[in-house]
């Protein structure tokens, strides 16, 4: 034993080293690439000064674009609801030939380059397309060049998001929960009503979130179907380029932050309901 | 080889996981770190071993100062709970790689030399090719010892090694750990949450509770002198029963047992009677008897009911008892605490034990 | 008793017809005959037309393109990716969650802000505009800017995949290499990267997809300067708007295929991740 002792302060010791390193590697990554940029786009359209940004995108314009990018998003998400769920069951519940061929169908938004997406469905739904010549013909429906072709577009592009998030949940769910409803005297669609869908319904919720801020943002996939008359179907993103191709960068930022802003606060919104539906459950 | 701690405490937050904490380890000694979970003694491991920092305090092995000194330098084997085998490598892989990472590494033949003697040390040789997820718990955990060996520690870390084997296993196992610590010779730390493990496999026991050391001494000495009613009830099998002081005897009343001379002073105090302490006398008494166990034995356990207790006590020789039998307890002695703290042994007051078992006091 | 024993929670037999019968039919609309579309189209003036649009001067300066901001961006996200993935999982700092956040929000980004954000940074009217100019360096409407949003698109992808399993698997391993004498280093390459291979190649093969496939982004960056600043994505674009359909859904089908192929790939590797992960202690 030494005679004298270590005065005994605090030693600090991690067990895993590497937080330095690989800590600074991801600040600088983060930093350089999302951070700084994103402030920019924080910064830029102050330029104009508050007034000038007011009036940026008090233009009846943006007001339509945003209302569109927006509307459309929505109205495709709530689609892909029952249309991911309906999915989602077959894929987990049901065997039948061709599951899985199905199952594999279903990451082709993910997979497939948004601008040949475009071109895709702008090809199947024209007038003279696969699908929008049966539409025009029977219904009178026209569907590319207007805002029902971006809300199709739009539901190509956040189908996946809701089944692969549904997928999970529901297989781990099993099938007790409806076992039990059936030995309690509940009929199939009263199981399904009152005990799997709430179930199922953060998950929903999450879906919906992350489809919802992909299709707001969507651009290669609309561009093409879209039509892209001001005030009537042209969307924000598409009101951004055309704002830089002006040379008004602060505009297009002003419009850029507006849609960032406006989807974080839809995002928020989503969170604080998907909390208060766990709470009611404790 | 030899470890000094000394006042280590480790808080987090406003909790202290460890505090106050000082032990003494001799070359080649066996100690075991015993104490209910929250006791800090894995915390306490893990600073030991460098994967954890203490706020204040200090750790000496062999002399040095571990201040400062990160894991990788101290050569102390760990064989962690759940084993943390390396699972996409073989066995043999995996024995090896403390070998294989040195700064001075030895080459591939003599590596493998190595790694193929350890293996038959901890008597798996035939195992050298497979994968952590193709062989039992028992093996796995032997590839544990084998791979924390490897490195020649002067130290050897065990936490709670043998929870995640059955029971049978664990019996053999532990045995066999014993036998490899008397053949090697290294200095090792046991942590455990098992009084009986503790007992059986180490020179000295550390008994911990909530973040400090409240006596370290031989399995027997814990047994015979407890330090406090923690330790006293924590080892061995004991029954707490409360009972009063007056005039150097303790009195159970209500209860049917008979009274105990104990030098403590007058005021409440807490008895811990082993089941050797209380002996179940047939005839006419106070108690029925619930359950035998061992029936076999020459002096077998039963569990007494008396009043509305249930008691371990040992059958009187020459007893035969049965479920249902009436019989009366007499004490022979027992740990008794008074409020204090302040301990001492208590011993029957034999001429008034008869007279308590017939009147049913 | 004829009627054979149905569990409760099972439907009836022609509520399942329905079920798969509906999901079957919105899977082939909604999602297979686009990608049959692509092709389709590609080949509706034959083969040789398309080959023509795949093979001709611009069309091959684009896949060089595309392939060259792939090569850069893939290893730059990847190296990132794994640090932030290694420092959240198997260590100890404040902001956590800030972090994780800050690497998940170019998903919520829409591509076009992705480009939008890099010219107000490099473009001509923006913070680094002037000194460029007089330096005579090109950021926006070069590759430079290019690679900038792209990295800035794609920069989730490994992090995603990996960061959840490293942290899935816990830190025993690590610690246990500490303490038989391994580096950081070393604990790094020879324990932890082996127990995330899987995980790590699917999302390089997510981020190298999204890399080539990207559109809006470049779209802003880019410039349009045929043969110089224009991948693939931006070729087809230019086809199109020309009215040369045939060719835009040749090099379509060709980027089609690509994700078709990162698709088919991404599921054997998941297949492979899940049986070595079965087996993990």
């Amino acid at each position: 034993m030494s005679a004298t002792l270590a005065s005994g302060g605090p030693s600090h010791v991690a067990p895993v080293p590497g937080l330095g390193l690989t800590l600074g590697m991801t600040l600088a990554w983060v930093g350089l690439i999302v951070v700084i940029p994103l402030a920019a786009l924080a910064i830029k359209p102050w330029e104009l000064g508050v007034a000038g940004v007011v009036q940026s995108l008090a233009d009846p314009r943006v007001a339509a674009a945003l209302g569109l990018s927006f509307g459309a998003a929505f109205v495709a998400t709530l689609v892909n609801l029952p249309l991911g769920l309906l999915l989602a069951w077959a894929i987990v519940r049901l065997d039948f030939p061709g599951r899985r061929a199905l199952d594999g169908t279903i990451d082709l938004p993910f997979a497939l380059p948004t601008a040949v997406a475009g071109i895709a469905l702008t090809a199947l739904l024209a007038p003279n397309g696969w699908l929008g010549a049966p539409l025009m013909a029977v219904f009178g429906w026209q569907v590319a060049y207007t805002q029902a072709g971006i809300v199709a577009a739009l539901v190509f592009v956040g189908l996946p998001f809701i089944v692969r998030t549904v997928e999970p949940v529901l297989r781990d769910m099993g099938r007790d929960a409806e076992e039990a409803a059936a030995t309690l005297g509940a009929t199939r669609p009263q199981a399904l009503g009152r005990v799997v869908l709430p179930a199922l319904a953060p998950a929903l919720l999450t879906g919906f979130g992350l489809a919802f801020a992909r299709s707001v943002g969507e651009y290669g996939s609309v561009i093409f179907i879209a039509g892209n008359m001001p005030m009537a179907t042209e969307i924000a993103p598409l009101l951004i380029v055309i704002r830089l191709e002006q040379f008004d960068y602060a505009g297009a930022a002003a419009v850029g932050l507006a849609m960032l802003l406006l989807s974080f606060a839809i995002l928020l919104a989503l969170n604080l309901l998907q909390r208060a539906l766990r709470r009611g459950r404790r | 080889m030899s470890v000094h701690i000394r006042d280590v405490a480790r808080r987090f937050g406003r909790t202290a996981a460890l505090e106050g904490v000082s032990l003494e380890i001799a070359q080649g000694e066996f100690v075991a770190l015993l104490g209910p979970s929250g006791s800090g003694k894995t915390t306490l491991l893990r600073i030991l071993a460098g994967l954890e920092g203490s706020d204040a305090g200090v750790v000496h092995i062999d002399g040095e100062d571990m201040t400062g000194v990160p894991a990788r330098e101290r050569r102390i084997g760990v064989v962690f709970q759940h084993y943390a085998l390396f699972r996409h490598m073989t066995v043999f892989d995996n024995v090896a790689f403390g070998l294989q990472v040195r700064r001075r590494r030895p080459t591939t033949a003599e590596i493998a030399r190595r790694v193929r003697e350890l293996l038959a040390l901890v008597q798996i040789p035939e195992l050298e090719r497979r994968y952590p997820e193709q062989i039992s718990g028992g093996q796995r955990q032997r590839v544990a010892l084998a791979r924390a060996l490897a490195i020649e520690p002067r130290l050897l870390l065990l936490d709670e090694p043998f929870g995640a084997l059955d029971a049978l296993v664990r019996k053999d196992v532990r045995r066999w750990v014993r036998g490899l610590h008397e053949r090697l010779g290294i200095t090792t730390i046991l942590v455990t949450h098992d009084q009986e493990e503790a007992m059986e496999m180490a020179d000295r026991v550390a008994v911990m509770e909530r973040g400090r050391i409240v006596q370290c001494a031989g399995g027997e000495q814990l047994l015979r002198d407890p330090a406090t009613p923690f330790v006293a009830g924590f080892l061995g099998e004991a029954t707490r029963l409360a009972c009063e002081v007056r005039g150097g005897v303790a009195h159970f009343d209500p209860i049917a047992l008979p009274a105990l001379r104990v030098a403590l002073p007058d005021g409440p105090a807490q008895a811990f009677l082993r089941p050797g302490d209380i002996l179940a006398l047939p005839g006419a008494g106070a108690g029925t008897v619930r359950a035998v166990a061992d029936p076999a034995a020459e002096q077998p356990r039963l569990l007494v009911e008396i009043g509305d207790l249930r008691i371990d006590a040992t059958a009187a020789p020459g007893m035969a008892p049965a479920r249902g039998t009436t019989c009366r307890l007499s004490l022979r002695g027992g740990t008794l605490f008074a409020a204090d703290g302040q301990r001492a042994r208590a011993e029957p007051l034999a001429r008034v034990a008869r007279l308590v078992g017939d009147s049913g006091m | 008793m004829s009627a054979r024993f149905r569990p409760a929670h099972a439907d009836a037999p022609w509520a399942t017809l329905l079920v798969a019968g509906a999901a079957v039919l919105v899977a082939i609309l909604l999602l297979a005959l686009p990608l049959a579309a692509v092709f389709v189209e590609a080949l509706r003036r034959g083969l040789p037309v398309a080959m023509a649009a795949i093979v001709e001067e611009d069309s091959l300066a684009a896949m060089r393109l595309t392939l060259l901001v792939a090569a850069i961006t893939v290893p730059v996200n990847l190296v990132g990716g794994v640090a932030a993935a290694w420092a959240v999982a198997k260590c100890e700092f404040p902001g956590k969650r800030l972090l994780v956040t800050l690497i998940e929000l170019p998903f919520s980004v829409s591509p076009v802000i992705a480009g939008l954000v890099f010219v107000l940074i490099f473009g001509a009217q923006g913070w680094f505009g002037g000194w460029l100019q007089a330096h005579d360096i090109q950021v926006i409407f070069a590759l430079p800017g290019l690679v900038l949003a792209t990295l800035f698109v794609t920069f989730p992808f490994v992090a995603r995949t990996v960061m959840p399993l490293m942290q899935e698997q816990g830190r025993d391993e690590e610690e246990a290499a500490a303490t038989l004498g391994a580096s950081g280093f070393q604990t790094f390459w020879r324990v932890t990267l082996p127990n995330v291979k899987w995980a790590l190649l699917a999302g390089v093969l997510l981020c190298n997809a999204r890399a080539m496939g990207e559109f809006g982004a470049v779209s802003v960056v880019s410039g349009h300067i045929r043969g110089e600043t224009n991948t693939m994505p931006l070729h087809v674009e230019i086809l199109y708007n020309e009215y040369q359909f045939a060719g835009a859904f040749a090099v379509a089908a060709l980027l089609a295929l690509l994700g078709l192929i990162t698709l088919a790939a991404k599921t054997m590797l998941e297949r492979a991740g899940r049986r070595h992960s079965r087996s993990a202690t």
